[in-house]
C-alpha cells in the first residue's frame, strides 16, 4: 500500500466515527470532554455550531452516532452520546450573550417554508449575515414535526420554546397559520430565494376492506398532530398500531396516555426487521406494549357500523443460505378484536402546493429533483432541506441539509458559484503535556454503559407531557463521560524518527500495530497482529522505515486511543493530537468572501 | 515508565490456547523500564513463547538477579512463580529451587552485567551441571541501571556515550556456553520476534540448560552511532546462520523446507525443533565446528544469530545425579525426613 496520506483531513475524521456519522458532524469527543470538566455551557455552544438544536437532539436524536461508536466494537455497547448533550443543555447557564446575533439588513430576502427543524437552521445561520429572513408555517406554532409528531413525554415543548427562540429572536420574521397554497404566487413575491422545509407530511394508507367504514381508523402522523394539538383527548380501550418504525412506537406510547388500556403493536416481519430504533422499541416495551410480529393486515372487521377487530394473515418467512428472508407464506388467519387502529406504515413528501411548470424538475417518485450538495432544485434560487428533499429521514439530517443549503442561498444571493465551496480543513495538535502526561483522561475506564433513569411507570401515564426520560445523574454523567474514548485524539506517526523497537506494539493493549513488510491491503490484512477483518476501518500504513524499510501498519478498527504506544516511544516517532475538523459555515463562506473582497480593493 | 496500567481491554478475537488463555493473561504488571527497552521486547517474546507453548502460569518460575534485566519477570507471567534473588546469584538459587522441584519449567532472565561480572562464577556452573533451565541474557554491553559503564560484553572499539572507546576483550556468553558443553546454545535480537519467539520455545522445552543470549539495546546509554549494540549496528551487521521453528508435540511440520538446508531434532517431549540452516556446511550438532565459526564471523565483525548449537540427548542434573523424579513438595514427610533414630546413626557414622 502506498504510505497513508494524513494531511488528508478526510483521514482523521474517519477515525472519529461518531462524528463522521453524524450527518451534521458534531464533535461528539470535544463536547464530552468538555462536559467532563462541567464546562456545559461550553458543551452546549459546541454542540449548537454544528447541530443548533442541542436539548432537542440530546432527547429525540435518531443517534447515527451511538451505532458508529468505537466503544461498541471494543465492547458491546456504545457510549451514551446523545443522553450526554442532553447533560449539557440541561445544564448550561444563560449562554444567550454567546450565540449568534442578526445582522443588519444586506437587503436580501429569503423564503423559509414550515417552521421545522430545516428552515430554522436556514434561518439561523442567514441571519447573522443580514439575510432578511421570513419562516411561513402553515400551523399555530413552530417546530414542525418536532411539535406535531413527536409527543410531549418524549420532547417537552418548553425545550422547543428555548431553542426556536434562540433563533427567531435573531430577527426572523415569522408568519404563522400561514399555509402557502402556491409556489407560484409566492415566487412572485419577489424573494431572492426560497427554501422549502415543509417535510414528509402525508401519511400512507393502508387500502383494504373496510377502510372507510369506521371513524376509528387513523393515520398515525395525523393522529399525532392532533393530539399535540389537543383536538383528541382520547381513544379506545384496545388500540392496534400497524407498522413498528419509530412513528408506531410514538403511537402506542400516547396510546397509553390517553386511555388505552391494551396497545398492541402489529408487525409482518421478525423483529430483527424492524424499523424503530432499538430504545424506542425498549421504552414501548417497558409500558408493557405488546408487539406481534409475522401479523399482514388483511381486513377491518365491522360490525353494525362499528370497528370490532382486525383480521391477520399470520406469516412465515424461510430464511435463504445469505440469511435474507421471502415474502412469506400465509399459514393461517387471525382476528383481534380492537376499538382503534393506528396505521403507521410510513410517510410520503407531497407538493400539491407546487405547480408542475415553474421549472421544478419531479422525479418518477415525485419528489423534486434535488443536487445532494447545494440543495438546490432545477429551478434557480428553490432549494429544498430535510424530509422534503429526499424523503423522511430524522432530525440530524434536516439540520446539516441547512448548514448546506443556507451556504448556497448566500452564494446564491452573492452571485458566487454554488459549487465552489469551502473545502473541509483540518487542525492537528500535539497533547503531550509532561513526559507521562496528556491533556486528556487516557486510560481506559471499564464501566458498561448507564442507564438512563425513568419516571415511575404508574406516574408516567397521569398526564400526557410528564417527560419520562429523567436525564443522567452527576453520577451518572461522571462515569458516562470517562467511557468515550477521545477517537479525535489521533495517533500521528514519523516514520523518519523510528528505530523498531517494538515498543509500541508490545504495549498496545488491543494489538492494533505492526512492523511488517508491505504489501498491497487483502495481503497486508492477513498479517497483522490480530485480525484486521473490519474493512469498514482503515489501515494506516507509514513510509518505509529508516532501518528495514518495512512499513508500520495501524488497523484503525479497535485503537482506544490510550496513547501508550506515544508513551512507550524512546524517539517521539508517535504523538497523540487532537484533530479538530474544520466544517465550512455559511458564515465562514461569507468571511472568505470578506477577505477576497479586501485582498482586490 | 508509564502512569497508567496497560488497560485490561483486549481485542475480542484474540487467539487462545490450549488452556483457554489469551496472550493477555501471560502479561505481568507494565514496564517501568525506559521506553523502547529492548528487554520489554524480550518480555513480550517470552509471552508469546509461553503463551504457545500452554503452559500453566503457577508450572512457571521467573528467576533473577539484579540489573535493569533482571525487573523484567516482573512484566510477564503474573500468576508465575518467582525469587528477584542477590547479584549475580540467580543461577545457583534456580539449582536449589529446580533440586527441590524438578516440576516446574525454569525461566531465568539475565544481564551481561549480572552474569559474565559479579555472576561470572555462578553461570558457568549452572551450565557445568547441565541445569533444566532456560538462560535468557538481555546483554546490551552496558550497565544501564548504573548510568551506562561499558559490562564484560562491551566489543572493542565500541564508543561509548561520553568518554573513551572500549579497549578491553569482551566476554561472550556464547562462546562460553559452547566451551563449557552447554547443550543448546542460541542468540538472537530483541528487535527480531519472529527470530526469537521459536528460539526461546526450545529454550524452555529444550531438557538441560538452554541460553539464549539476546541481543537488547540499552536505548537511553547504548543506542547512539558507535555503538556496537545499537539497534542500527546490531541490523546491519546481523547475520542469520541457523533459524530455528519450535513444532509441538504431535503437530505436523507443516512449512515447506528447501532439500539440504532444513534438520529436524526431536526433543525430549516428543516436540521437535526444525533447524532452517542459512548456510548449508554449518552443522549446528558439532560443538567444534560451531566454535570455529563462531570466532571467524567474530572477525569478520558479523553478529552471528540462530540456534548455534544443539544436544539433545546429553544427561541433566537430575538424570547425573540419580535423584528422585517426583517433586520434594509431593514427596510423604517420612520419606523426605528419616526420623530422630536414623539421623543419629548417620551422624555417628562421622564421629
Amino acid at each position: 500500500m502506498k504510505p497513508t496520506d494524513t494531511s488528508n483531513p478526510g483521514y482523521f475524521h474517519k477515525v472519529v466515527d461518531c462524528q463522521f456519522a453524524c450527518p451534521a458532524h458534531t464533535d461528539v469527543p470535544e463536547y464530552i470532554r468538555l462536559i467532563a470538566q462541567g464546562r456545559f455551557s461550553d458543551a452546549y455552544i459546541e454542540n449548537r455550531q454544528s447541530n443548533v438544536f442541542p436539548g432537542i437532539l440530546g432527547r429525540v436524536c435518531d443517534r447515527p452516532c451511538e451505532p458508529a461508536c468505537r466503544r461498541g466494537r471494543v465492547e458491546e455497547r456504545p457510549v451514551a452520546i446523545c443522553r450526554l448533550k442532553r447533560v449539557a443543555a440541561d445544564h448550561k447557564d444563560d449562554i444567550v450573550a454567546r450565540l449568534p446575533k442578526g445582522g443588519p439588513s444586506n437587503g436580501k430576502k429569503v423564503a423559509l417554508i414550515g417552521a421545522g427543524c430545516a428552515s430554522l437552521t436556514v434561518a439561523n445561520d442567514l441571519r447573522p449575515l443580514g439575510y432578511e429572513v421570513t419562516i411561513f408555517e402553515a400551523h399555530a406554532s413552530m417546530g414542525g414535526l418536532m411539535r406535531s409528531n413527536i409527543p410531549q413525554f418524549r420532547l417537552p415543548p418548553k425545550v422547543l420554546d428555548e431553542e426556536i427562540g434562540y433563533i427567531v429572536d435573531m430577527g426572523v420574521d415569522v408568519k404563522l397559520n400561514h399555509r402557502i397554497h402556491s409556489m407560484r404566487a409566492l415566487l412572485d413575491e419577489g424573494f431572492d430565494a426560497i427554501f422549502v422545509g415543509t417535510g414528509a407530511p402525508r401519511g400512507k394508507d393502508l387500502e383494504i376492506p373496510g377502510r372507510y367504514d369506521s371513524e376509528n381508523i387513523h393515520i398515525g402522523i395525523d393522529w399525532l398532530e392532533s393530539v399535540a394539538f389537543e383536538h383528541l383527548q382520547a381513544i379506545g380501550k384496545r388500540v392496534l398500531i400497524i407498522g413498528v418504525g419509530n412513528t408506531a412506537m410514538d403511537c402506542c406510547r400516547t396510546s397509553l396516555r390517553l386511555g388505552a388500556k391494551d396497545v398492541k403493536v402489529m408487525a409482518r416481519k421478525p423483529r430483527e426487521y424492524f424499523k424503530a430504533s432499538a430504545w424506542e422499541l425498549e421504552d414501548a416495551e417497558e409500558e408493557n406494549v405488546e408487539i406481534l410480529i409475522n401479523h399482514s393486515p388483511k381486513e377491518f372487521v365491522i360490525e353494525d357500523g362499528k370497528l370490532v377487530g382486525m383480521r391477520f394473515e399470520l406469516l412465515e418467512y424461510k430464511t435463504d443460505d445469505k440469511g435474507r428472508i421471502d415474502r412469506g407464506t400465509v399459514v393461517s388467519e387471525k382476528v383481534i378484536p380492537c376499538d382503534d387502529v393506528i396505521l403507521a406504515i410510513g410517510q410520503d413528501n407531497a407538493f400539491p402546493w407546487i405547480e408542475r411548470d415553474l421549472g421544478i424538475e419531479f422525479n418518477e417518485w415525485d419528489c423534486p429533483v434535488v443536487d445532494e450538495t447545494t440543495m438546490m432544485c432545477s429551478r434557480d434560487g428553490v432549494f429544498f432541506g430535510g424530509d422534503s428533499a429526499f424523503g423522511p429521514k430524522n432530525i440530524i439530517w434536516a439540520v446539516a441539509h441547512g448548514h448546506e443549503a443556507a451556504i448556497s442561498i448566500h452564494k446564491f444571493c452573492q452571485g458566487e458559484s454554488l459549487t465552489d465551496r469551502l473545502p473541509v480543513g483540518m487542525n492537528l495538535a500535539s497533547q503531550k503535556m509532561g513526559m507521562h502526561e496528556w491533556s486528556y483522561s487516557n486510560n481506559y475506564d471499564p464501566s458498561a454503559r448507564r442507564l438512563m433513569p425513568h419516571v415511575d411507570l404508574k406516574q408516567r401515564f397521569k398526564k400526557l407531557d410528564i417527560e419520562v426520560e429523567l436525564g443522567f445523574t452527576l453520577q451518572q454523567t461522571l462515569q458516562e463521560v470517562e467511557r468515550c474514548l477521545n477517537c479525535d485524539i489521533q495517533t500521528v506517526f514519523a516514520a523518519e524518527l523510528c528505530i523498531e523497537c517494538d515498543a509500541c506494539l508490545d504495549i498496545c493493549p488491543v494489538n492494533c500495530l505492526t512492523i511488517t513488510e508491505n504489501g498491497d491491503e487483502a495481503d497486508l490484512r492477513t498479517r497483522l497482529a490480530a485480525p484486521a477483518l473490519n474493512t469498514e476501518q482503515a489501515l494506516f500504513v507509514s513510509a518505509g522505515l529508516p532501518q528495514t524499510k518495512r512499513v508500520m501498519v495501524k488497523d484503525e478498527d479497535l485503537c482506544v486511543h490510550c496513547g501508550l504506544c506515544a508513551e512507550r516511544c524512546p524517539t517521539g516517532a508517535w504523538d497523540m493530537q487532537k484533530s479538530k475538523v474544520l466544517i465550512p459555515y455559511a458564515v465562514e463562506e461569507a468571511a472568505g468572501r470578506r477577505k477576497k473582497m479586501a485582498a482586490g480593493s | 515508565m508509564s502512569y497508567i496500567a496497560k488497560p485490561k481491554v483486549a481485542h475480542p478475537s484474540l487467539p487462545k490456547n490450549k488452556l483457554g488463555l489469551t496472550a493477555r493473561d501471560y502479561e505481568g504488571t507494565v514496564s517501568t523500564l525506559c521506553a523502547g527497552c529492548g528487554h520489554d521486547s524480550v518480555t513480550a517474546a517470552i509471552i508469546q513463547a509461553v503463551f504457545q507453548l500452554n503452559i500453566e502460569p503457577h508450572m512457571l518460575a521467573k528467576m533473577s538477579g539484579i540489573g535493569c534485566s533482571s525487573k523484567t519477570p516482573a512484566y510477564f507471567v503474573s500468576g508465575a512463580h518467582g525469587f528477584n534473588s542477590v547479584h549475580g546469584r540467580m543461577p545457583s538459587v534456580t539449582t536449589g529451587a529446580n533440586a527441590a522441584n524438578r516440576a516446574l519449567t525454569y525461566i531465568g532472565v539475565s544481564g551481561d552485567g549480572d552474569s559474565l561480572s559479579i555472576g561470572a562464577g555462578q553461570f558457568v556452573h549452572a551450565i557445568r551441571r547441565n541445569l533444566n533451565m532456560c538462560y535468557i541474557i538481555e546483554n546490551n554491553g552496558v550497565y544501564g541501571l548504573t548510568k551506562g559503564q561499558f559490562s564484560a560484553s562491551a566489543d572493542v572499539g565500541s564508543k561509548p556515550k561520553k568518554g573513551e572507546p572500549n579497549e578491553m576483550e569482551p566476554i561472550d556468553p556464547v562462546s562460553v556456553a559452547l566451551a563449557l558443553g552447554a547443550t543448546y546454545v542460541a542468540r538472537s535480537f530483541s528487535g527480531d520476534k519472529e527470530q526469537l519467539v521459536p528460539l526461546i520455545q526450545g529454550a524452555l522445552t529444550h531438557k538441560g540448560f538452554a541460553l539464549v543470549d539476546v541481543i537488547s539495546p540499552c536505548v537511553t546509554f547504548n543506542d547512539h552511532e558507535g555503538s556496537t549494540k545499537s539497534y542500527k549496528h546490531t541490523r546491519q551487521f546481523y547475520h542469520h546462520v541457523v533459524d530455528a521453528d519450535f513444532v509441538p508435540p504431535a503437530a505436523e511440520i507443516k512449512a515447506a523446507y528447501e532439500q539440504g538446508s532444513s534438520m529436524p531434532v526431536e526433543l525430549h517431549d516428543g516436540s521437535r525443533i526444525v533447524l532452517r540452516k542459512v548456510d548449508k556446511a554449518y552443522d549446528p550438532t558439532s560443538r567444534a565446528a560451531a566454535f570455529a565459526y563462531l570466532r571467524e564471523r567474530v572477525n569478520a565483525g558479523e553478529i552471528t544469530t540462530g540456534l548455534l548449537y544443539i544436544d539433545s540427548l546429553r544427561k541433566e542434573m537430575h538424570e547425573v545425579m540419580g535423584n528422585t523424579s517426583t517433586p520434594l513438595c509431593q514427596l510423604p514427610l517420612e520419606s523426605l525426613h528419616p526420623g530422630a533414630a536414623e539421623l543419629k546413626k548417620i551422624t555417628a557414622r562421622y564421629r
